[in-house]
């Protein structure tokens, strides 16, 4: 154990030289290597968002839009039906036994079906059709909830990614979380609140005429700047997506912040036909249930473009333009998780985790080296070459550093000379039954391999288990300790043991150390 | 090792105190429980810090004193006006929310106040975030207790295993005596724990089964006596250097990480008591012999 060819020494050092080269790409930005250690949300400061999408709605107004194709479908080919009801997740209707079979093969028609697509890569219809004696139930199929579900969520990230950008914030991460979750994290930014106001709002915009009477078709919803109540009418005329492009502007006369919207050709045409026809009425301008502004309808407007006010003050003029320019979200999606970190804490934990780390490591070279002298020396250079190793890597690796983090780079300091612990103590018992120094050192060496081994195994479980089952800064643990026992073993065995046996092929009488 | 301790004189003793700590820990746990941080309960923590330091805890809770937060807690957090509160109610509800309590705190004290951390969490995901903790401590018990069953036999599995609940239970049921909040990190603390009792079992486990091979007419508790009193010093230099680091993050690492290396230190003391005395004893009680070793050629 003691024999090191010059190749195997070289290579050692140059695993060290690579470690310390690596951990010194994070001394400055803009390297050659672009290559560093990132700070975790907790301590650059930022934002943690977990937004979680509620389809609920979503397939009630998919499930909406079946009804007049089912119904044409029904009138076209001739079938009788009756008490036709659509409930929140569900369409009803009585139908007659024997015209029962035509309507299903027109239902699972794989060609051409208007009504129940087909999703070709689950190999299964969008909806489900139940017969019973005289009635017929559609509903969503668990395929077409999925698939739902996906095309929402890709859709919400895509939405939410646009909002994020717009505000322009620095490298913002948006990741889907399972099947219902995003997560956003927005490293540096002052003020989370308003991104999560932009992040919440699922920015449904609808143009609709105000109506006089009370009736079917028509629902009662809030003027927002004062509370007066209006009758709208339930049908659309333009909705969000005939939007190409909204901006913040100030009214040429009332100075009044506003927003002006530019209108796409289809667009442009109805509104332009509907104010048309409607001079005099108010149009309701509609945010996701609530009335912004409702105007007289003075005149025609065939341009395209309009404006929208409401009492804003410029910043929310700025950001319902932001919204109205990245889109309206598929469903309602709401923050179930946030954390948030100010810089100034994420300043002080860095310098409280580094500073401890300092300490810690002073307070173990100091006992290392009174417990052991020149062996403590050795433990100690290759616990420094350890630290280096781990930074290094974790740079290499571009991980990212946490406060937990840091505490795991404590931790392996105070763990890590266990492993060379473990070896003089054995060396030291072989001492008192060998005369023969070198072979003390080799059987010692040798002996305690397979302990070492098992002790670090365990110690790496626990890690890869925080790590699969962990998040955020905990994560961050698990990943410096996991590093940690890599790079251990091998500053205990390759770089503790090669000084060892250049101190030990020099003084075979034993001078330089007693073990006891 | 000149001195030579006869541990397993100590043995039924210890064993006997460990149980009835055990059991106390454990009705602590049923009847008095957990005090759980917002990441499993659910609900608002925020860190705030005051410019006016003359301003009290009690103002902080007067400034408090609003239904809807539910049950409000406030205490001082660190250096002088750091305070942490904590309340039931789910800000993500309301986007502005957080903006409107933090104006209403700022008038009501009449001084500049900096939000240094929210964390909101609602109740389903703190339901999940328990759940994955309760799950990641069970399957690290069972990994380990796996672990030790290829590499050695299953009496030792079983003696480590017994030890690690003992070391797990314990730690938590303190924290419970304490009421000290369990969050995420103390769940990193408990698995951590577990790593390194198990890695404290493992060097004493290696020395008595090397024993067991070497010497046949010894009797078991002899055996485990020699092999702990051998490993003795390694037991201790090693707790001592991981002790430092923990107490270097415990006084120095700010407050953040007071909770997870107080856990920590407590587990790392735990966790080498038992070894000696919880994990070696239980071989003794299985007369494990060179027999059980060589039964199956075990390695």
């Amino acid at each position: 154990m003691l024999s090191f060819t010059k190749i195997k020494v070289l290579s050692i050092y140059l695993v060290i030289a690579l470690g310390v080269f690596f951990a010194s790409l994070n001394l400055k930005t803009n390297n050659l290597i672009n290559k560093q250690v990132n700070l975790g949300l907790d301590l650059q400061g930022g934002s943690y968002i977990l937004l979680e999408i509620d389809t609920k709605p979503l397939v009630n107004q998919k499930l909406q839009t079946k009804v007049i194709p089912i119904k044409k479908l029904l009138n076209k080919n001739a079938i009788n039906f009756n008490d036709f009801t659509i409930s929140l997740n569900n369409i009803s209707f009585l139908i007659e036994k024997e015209e029962q079979k035509k309507f299903k093969n027109l239902f699972f028609k794989q060609q051409e079906n208007l009504i129940n697509s087909f999703i070709p890569e689950y190999n299964k219809f969008e909806l489900d059709l139940k017969l019973s004696e005289n009635k017929a139930s559609i509903q969503f199929s668990d395929f077409g909830l999925v698939s739902l579900n996906n095309s929402a969520l890709k859709q919400s990230i895509e939405i939410i990614r646009r909002r994020i950008d717009d505000v322009g914030t620095k490298e913002p991460t948006i990741l889907q979380r399972g099947d219902k979750r995003i997560l956003v994290e927005l490293p540096g930014i002052d003020n989370p609140e308003r991104i999560k106001e932009l992040l919440g709002k699922t920015a449904q915009l609808t143009f609709r005429l105000v109506s006089k009477d009370d009736g079917f078709g028509s629902e009662k919803l809030i003027l927002s700047e004062n509370n007066e109540e209006l009758i709208v009418s339930k049908r659309i005329v333009i909705n969000g997506d005939n939007l190409i492009d909204a901006q913040p502007q100030f009214d040429n006369q009332s100075n009044q912040p506003l927003v002006r919207f530019n209108l796409d050709r289809l667009g442009a045409q109805k509104f332009g036909r509907i104010t048309t026809d409607n001079v005099g009425s108010r149009l309701a301008i509609v945010l996701d249930n609530s009335v912004i502004s409702a105007p007289n309808i003075r005149e025609a407007i065939t341009g395209g473009t309009g404006t929208i006010s409401g009492g804003f003050s410029f910043q929310e003029a700025t950001d319902l333009a932001l919204l109205l320019r990245s889109g309206a979200l598929p469903a309602p999606i709401n923050i179930v998780e946030e954390r948030t970190v100010g810089p100034d804490l994420g300043k002080d934990s860095i310098d409280a985790g580094i500073f401890s780390l300092i300490v810690g490591f002073i307070l173990v070279i100091i006992f290392m080296f009174v417990k052991y002298r020149i062996f403590g020396l050795v433990s100690n250079i290759s616990l420094i070459a350890n630290l280096f190793m781990m930074v290094g890597i974790l740079t290499i690796l571009e991980a990212t550093l946490t406060l937990p983090g840091i505490a795991g780079i404590i931790l392996t300091v105070g763990m890590a000379v266990d492993s060379n612990v473990l070896i003089y103590e054995r060396i030291k018992e072989e001492l008192k039954t060998e005369k023969s120094i070198i072979h003390a050192f080799d059987t010692g060496y040798n002996k305690a391999k397979i302990t070492v081994i098992d002790a670090n195994v365990t110690t790496l479980i626990a890690a890869a288990i925080l790590f699969i089952f962990g998040s955020g800064p905990v994560k961050g643990f698990a990943v410096t300790l996991g590093i940690g026992i890599v790079t251990t073993l091998f500053s205990a065995y390759f770089v503790a043991r090669h000084l060892t046996s250049v101190i030990v092929l020099k003084d075979k009488e034993g001078k330089y150390f007693k073990l006891k | 090792m000149s001195n030579k301790i006869n541990f397993s004189k100590f043995f039924n003793i210890a064993n006997i105190i460990s149980l009835l700590v055990v059991i106390i820990s454990i009705l602590f746990l049923f009847f008095k429980g957990l005090n759980y941080g917002v990441d499993f309960k659910g609900g608002t923590l925020l860190e705030i810090r005051i410019e006016n330091k003359n301003i009290q805890i009690q103002d902080i809770r007067a400034s408090l004193d609003i239904p809807e937060l539910g049950d409000v807690n406030v205490k001082q957090f660190g250096v002088e006006g750091d305070f942490l509160i904590k309340f039931e109610k789910n800000a993500n509800e309301n986007e502005k929310f957080i903006t409107d309590l933090k104006n209403d705190i700022s008038k009501k004290i009449n001084s500049a106040v900096n939000f240094r951390r929210v964390e909101t969490v609602g109740p389903k995901v703190s339901r999940e975030l328990l759940k994955q903790g309760i799950t990641a401590i069970v399957l690290a018990l069972g990994a380990m207790l796996f672990y030790i069953w290829i590499r050695f036999e299953w009496q030792f599995s079983l003696g480590a295993i017994i030890a690690l609940i003992h070391d797990v239970v314990i730690t938590l049921g303190i924290f419970s005596i304490l009421s000290f909040e369990v969050n995420l990190s103390i769940v990193a603390a408990v698995l951590t724990i577990v790593g390194y009792s198990m890695n404290d079992t493992v060097v004493i486990f290696d020395r008595i089964r090397e024993n067991l091979l070497k010497y046949s007419k010894i009797k078991t508790n002899e055996i485990t006596d020699i092999s702990v009193n051998e490993t003795l010093s390694r037991t201790v230099i090693t707790s001592l250097t991981t002790l430092l680091a923990l107490f270097s993050i415990f006084i120095l690492g700010g407050e953040i990480l007071k909770g997870f290396s107080f856990a920590m230190i407590l587990g790392v003391i735990i966790g080498t008591y038992s070894s000696i005395y919880v994990a070696s004893p239980v071989l003794n009680y299985f007369k494990v012999t060179q027999k059980t070793l060589l039964k199956d050629d075990g390695i």
